[in-house]
């Protein structure tokens, strides 16, 4: 199973409801947007780096949300700069370092299962309109039970077509690996109707 | 919505996640990796159409916003969808529900020359076409100077992967057909 980002803690921000944490975050990207300054972007910034301690998370985890996309970030306060101002570049940069931050707060320091929870309630509203909460839930759980299945069946497969010398080509995997899914769908989808 | 319809957007929904565990291929020479994962908006929307498409994608990223290490590399949460490239991972869904539509469209005509003109459509028009905008919104790039300045080295791997996808798609609907052609009938 794969596991989600989740660290284990019992920090204020732990204990903060998921909705809540969604809302701050919703209205702090909003307030980012809002202002152009670099000044106000890197108090966000700042903000956003002292929550970490808080929610009981290291600088070093802090910094790791950030590592993926420090190149593209460095590349995109390089070219503002040439093209338009050291300041326009240095707005950019801190104000996607300090979304990046936020948003992956939230992921750390919440449970997938209270997040898809928080999903589900979020959906209610809707159901006016046909959603279905139920079938969402259904389909959330199969799909991360599905994702261990598919890695075994596509090792089978390209077991099997390496007997025939074949496994080094994109199709000769995709297509036995969609067919067999596909049929493995109907069996699936046949049995949960069959108990219900 | 059936039990059946379901099951297949969870599928390809994890199936989604699976293609992002694959390690991206890197260009000789140009160093820019061909990541297997977006070859799965036009895989989805091919095969199981518009609507169930358009859901499993939606299902994906959901995933993705809660926490799943999903994106290719193992990337995920909600800092995935801040950033200044989100826009392509929004335009995965926009993509699916096109190329569902589209394929569904020709079902009953469907040969590789079509599934490929709708794959480079959906897969790298559409993808472009609400990427390149977001990433000239947020980075304040002019929308020709952001396309031709990184993205336009991605687009001999999105033709690969257009490609290969077209193949799966015509081989999948001769093998084991998701589409019903309701469509197509009220041509013939």
């Amino acid at each position: 199973m794969i596991g989600g980002l989740y660290r284990p803690g019992d920090s204020p921000i732990h204990r903060m409801k998921p909705g809540a944490k969604l809302l701050a975050l919703l209205l702090f990207a909003i307030g980012m947007l809002a202002f152009s300054s670099p000044l106000i972007a890197g108090a966000g910034l700042a903000l956003a780096s002292l929550a970490y301690p808080i929610g009981g998370l290291s600088w070093r985890i802090a910094f790791a949300q950030i590592r993926p996309l420090l190149l593209v970030l460095i590349v995109l306060l390089a070219v503002q700069t040439w093209l338009v101002s050291f300041e326009a570049g240095l707005l950019l940069f801190l104000r996607f370092a300090a979304l990046i931050l936020a948003a992956g707060l939230v992921t750390l320091t919440t449970k997938t299962g209270d997040l898809v929870e928080t999903l589900e309630r979020g959906l209610s509203p809707f159901a006016r309109f046909g959603v279905d909460t139920a079938k969402v839930s259904l389909a959330i759980s199969l799909a991360i039970r599905f994702m261990p299945v598919i890695a075994a069946v596509f090792s089978d497969i390209r077991e099997a077509q390496a007997a025939r010398g074949r496994d080094r080509s994109a199709i000769a995997l995709a297509v036995p690996l969609i067919v067999r899914l596909l049929k493995m769908g109907d069996e699936i989808a046949e049995a949960i109707d069959a108990r219900s | 919505m059936a039990t059946r319809d379901i099951v297949f957007i969870a599928l390809f929904a994890a199936l989604m996640a699976a293609l992002g565990l694959f390690p991206p291929l890197m260009i000789p020479g140009l160093g820019i990796p061909i990541t297997a994962q977006s070859m799965g908006p036009m895989l989805i929307g091919g095969i199981l159409g518009a609507r169930r498409g358009f859901l499993s994608m939606l299902l994906f990223l959901a995933l993705v916003a809660i926490g799943m290490p999903l994106l290719s590399g193992g990337r995920g949460g909600l800092a995935a969808f801040v950033g200044p490239w989100s826009g392509f991972i929004y335009g995965w869904a926009l993509a699916a529900l096109v190329i569902g539509f589209l394929i569904e469209r020709v079902w009953s005509r469907l040969d590789f020359v079509r599934a490929f003109g709708i794959s480079v459509l959906g897969g790298i028009g559409i993808i472009y076409g609400v990427g390149v905008p977001w990433y000239s919104a947020m980075s304040g790039m002019g929308l020709v100077e952001a396309f031709t300045g990184s993205m336009i080295a991605f687009i001999p791997g999105d033709l690969i992967k257009a490609g290969i996808a077209a193949a799966v798609i015509v081989a999948v609907k001769r093998a084991y057909p998701l589409i019903t052609p309701q469509l197509s009938r009220s041509r013939a």
